[in-house]
């Protein structure tokens, strides 16, 4: 990430156009496919899943194993693509450019793209069957923390919309390969078409990456104000609700590529509606503070930048649902600010709250708290000064994917680039530490946040190879805090 | 240092759009703050103290879960409609008496053309307060007709021909981007709007009044012509580029497909750019369109002196 701001500053010297090309179509793939899109579900979620149900796995070990491989074979792949010249067509491949125009390893990488998704198809697939019927005696759906529930609505999209991406990428791969015209006008194809059936995954996809993100918020939220979420219910479903709203959004990526009016107005008013269960969720996570006992440890200081970025970001979208701002501001650095404050603001920030909150129940052993809280702090501060620069300069007019631009915007782009450095230097940092505690750390206690839940209270630290010792029996609601857990860090 | 915060309102489509956008800053400032803020409050107020036994209460509130969720839905549809209102207004279309103009988009180039015949390449000079349609398709892959000044973007597809029209309210120049990524030279495929009086138009088309490009105003380079003219696009000497090299060709001696020499003189590389057709080296296509009444004398003669030292 960070180097790829630092060549965006310097009017172009650095590196050549292709080169730059390249870089950000990487850093679009790499990032998108190998890292947002599995990074929660693939790590915690395959994790924890299973203990919080109860069970001593996934329901299929085996699929889960052949999605690890699948995903490292696209990873190699992708790798490989890199290695002999890399890519510049975007990581949104738009036809006709893939097809017949771009002369790099679109093959590979594209090729690469398909196998991750096949592997993102299989997770989703294990989870839900998981979640279905491997639940211990007494948990009820209703008992279920949220975090599974949002793994169910992630799961809900990885297997209805990830099919549709592979079909496009095949097709993609087919035109290059065959010259049959699909979407290629020369030969009769239509390039808009495959806006849509690319928009209609990857739209979803952002889903992927930010439902899981709302999961863990919601755990750390409840342990830390020793509340029961507030309105459990209506969080549960707004998951369901927009992994369901999410599939009949994606035309918004596409009101100027000269689809029909009414289509923009139907696409703009259901992407407005996605924000009404973002908001109920918000609401909610706030009134859990609500006669809480609240302490500040690391997971919670995470979870506080989380709500501050995933503001800004959710309701930057508004900006660009509505039709009359979009026609300015699509396909500018406005739009770049604003996916990276929900991908990286919400998705990242919640990625780490939820390796702090878990890591001393994962690896049985503790990282000093001060670093914990330090991080979150640097991260956010880094992360505004990058991105906050680039609402600006979306709304003055500075189109994303540009490898040099004019002499007055530079002001702007260092400062985005000073907050890149700050930003790469929290994150090394918080490898650093996490390393560190893994060979030098405390050992860390059962229990350390005092949390309810069969991870926290029923497995061992770290988890047994079976998670647990006979099958473990739930007889209460999910989030059961008294007010008087005590934190053992 | 001059750090600029909002683009420049230049035509009758801006306004509307920068109310609708600063009415929802605000907003969303409001909202943003307002909410963290009550987390903080909230957080503060309910913080644990050690001692004090605070026994927590299960919480369930239909009301106020209800006056949540239709809140957020009645502001949302007000914005809905607004925006798509003034949508409305851009998409009624170009008024009858608009001035037709033909813009082709290819790799890495807008090559546009005026009704009267006139062309010209990146740049593009109208009128003032008489609205423009312009009338757009592509060569090659997709690209983004983008004025920022005027707040308007359309996609250019090949194999369609998509509309954008605006009417320009204020006299200056401003950028035109391509905003759809187009391959390797995507940043370079950029221009300037020249927004004129009627009377410096009609000078203007006819040939009257010197075209003032990307760089109109500061003193013009045979270099800063060569980018902005779009000559760099084919003669950029990289790798998979349409035309030849430039780099010291200047006054060694080519050869046509007939087997005909010539020496690339001064002369030459003036008719190279006047009337590509003419002498075509051997193994080139003949891609090149003429330049013929785009680049005034003094323009040609800057050229020719850059490509002479190249």
């Amino acid at each position: 990430m960070l180097f790829r701001i630092e060549l965006a500053t310097a009017e172009g010297e650095i590196f050549d156009a292709d080169m730059y090309n390249k870089f950000f179509t990487l850093h679009g793939v790499i990032m998108i496919f190998f890292f947002l899109i599995p990074s929660i579900p693939a790590t915690l979620g395959n994790f924890f899943l299973p203990i919080m149900l109860g069970a001593k796995d996934l329901a299929f070990p085996k699929i889960n194993l052949l999605s690890y491989y699948v995903y490292m074979g696209a990873g190699i792949t992708a790798l490989l693509a890199l290695g002999t010249g890399g890519v510049d067509t975007g990581w949104t491949f738009y036809a006709p450019l893939s097809t017949q125009y771009a002369n790099s390893q679109v093959f590979l990488t594209a090729l690469a793209g398909f196998l991750a998704g096949f592997s993102s198809i299989l997770t989703g697939l294990n989870f839900i069957a998981t979640i279905h019927k491997m639940r211990a005696p007494g948990l009820t759906w209703f008992r279920l923390p949220l975090f599974v529930w949002a793994h169910y609505a992630t799961g809900l999209i990885m297997m209805l919309g990830t099919p549709v991406v592979a079909i496009t990428l095949f097709l993609v791969l087919f035109e290059r390969a065959t010259g049959i015209g699909i979407f290629d006008p020369a030969m009769g194809g239509d390039p808009v078409l495959f806006q849509h059936m690319f928009w209609y995954y990857s739209h979803p996809a952002v889903y992927i990456m930010i439902l899981p993100g709302f999961g863990v918020i919601s755990e750390v939220i409840g342990c830390f104000s020793r509340n029961r979420v507030f309105g459990y219910e209506f969080i549960a479903f707004s998951s369901l609700a927009i992994a369901i709203l999410g599939f009949f959004v994606w035309g918004h990526h596409m009101y100027v590529s000269g689809q029909s009016f009414f289509t923009g107005v139907i696409f703009s008013f259901l992407t407005m509606m996605v924000a009404v269960p973002s908001a109920i969720k918000v609401f909610n996570w706030t009134a859990t503070l609500w006669g809480g006992n609240v302490s500040f440890e690391s997971p919670m200081i995470w979870a506080f930048g989380f709500m501050g970025l995933f503001l800004v970001g959710g309701l930057t979208g508004i900006f660009l649902a509505s039709m009359g701002a979009d026609v300015h501001l699509h396909d500018t650095y406005f739009v770049v600010a604003h996916f990276h404050y929900v991908m990286v603001g919400g998705m990242v920030m919640a990625f780490f709250c939820g390796v702090h909150f878990w890591w001393p129940k994962m690896t049985g052993k503790m990282y000093p708290e001060w670093c914990g809280k330090l991080s979150a702090l640097l991260v956010f501060a880094g992360f505004n000064a990058t991105f906050f620069p680039q609402f600006i300069l979306g709304w003055v007019g500075m189109p994303r994917r540009y490898h040099s631009y004019p002499e007055e915007w530079e002001a702007l782009n260092v400062l985005s680039t000073a907050g890149a450095m700050l930003l790469g230097s929290a994150f090394t940092f918080i490898i650093v530490y996490l390393v560190w505690s893994m060979f030098w750390g405390k050992d860390a206690k059962f229990n350390t946040w005092g949390a309810r839940g069969l991870e926290w209270e029923k497995c061992a630290t770290p988890p047994d190879p079976h998670n647990f010792h006979g099958v473990p029996v739930v007889t209460e609601e999910a989030y059961a805090y008294t007010g008087k857990e005590s934190v053992d860090v | 240092m001059n750090i600029p915060i909002s683009p420049e309102q230049a035509s009758s489509f801006a306004f509307s759009v920068d109310l609708y956008f600063y009415m929802l800053v605000v907003l969303c400032s409001v909202l943003t703050i307002g909410i963290f803020m009550t987390m903080v409050f909230l957080a503060i107020k309910f913080r644990k103290i050690e001692g004090e036994d605070r026994p927590s209460v299960p919480l369930e509130n239909m009301a106020l879960e209800i006056t949540w969720t239709v809140i957020p839905f009645v502001i949302l549809l007000g914005l809905f409609f607004w925006s798509t209102y003034i949508y409305g207004y851009y998409l009624k279309g170009a008024p009858e008496e608009s001035l037709q103009i033909d813009v082709i988009g290819k790799q890495w180039m807008w090559k546009v053309q005026h009704p009267n015949g006139k062309r010209e390449v990146n740049d593009l000079h109208v009128p003032v307060n008489v609205p423009i349609k312009l009338s757009m398709t592509s060569q090659d892959v997709l690209h983004d007709y983008f004025i920022p000044a005027f707040r308007v973007k359309q996609d250019v597809v090949p194999g369609r021909v998509t509309e954008l029209w605006f009417e320009p309210t204020k006299k200056g120049q401003y950028h035109i981007f391509c905003a759809e990524y187009c391959g390797t030279e995507h940043s370079y495929m950029k221009g300037t709007v020249t927004v004129l009086s009627h009377e410096d138009y009609e000078r203007w088309l006819s040939g009257a009044l010197p075209s003032s490009g990307a760089n109109g105003g500061v003193v013009m380079t045979g270099e800063k012509l060569f980018k902005s003219k779009g000559c760099v696009t084919c003669h950029s000497g990289l790798k998979g580029a349409q035309g030849p090299d430039l780099t010291g060709l200047f006054g060694t001696e080519g050869m046509t497909a007939e087997g005909e020499s010539f020496m690339r003189d001064e002369d030459y590389i003036r008719e190279s750019i006047l009337q590509p057709q003419v002498l075509i080296v051997d193994g080139f296509t003949p891609l090149m369109q003429s330049f013929e009444g785009q680049l005034s004398a003094e323009e040609v003669n800057l050229l020719v002196d850059y490509v002479k030292n190249k």
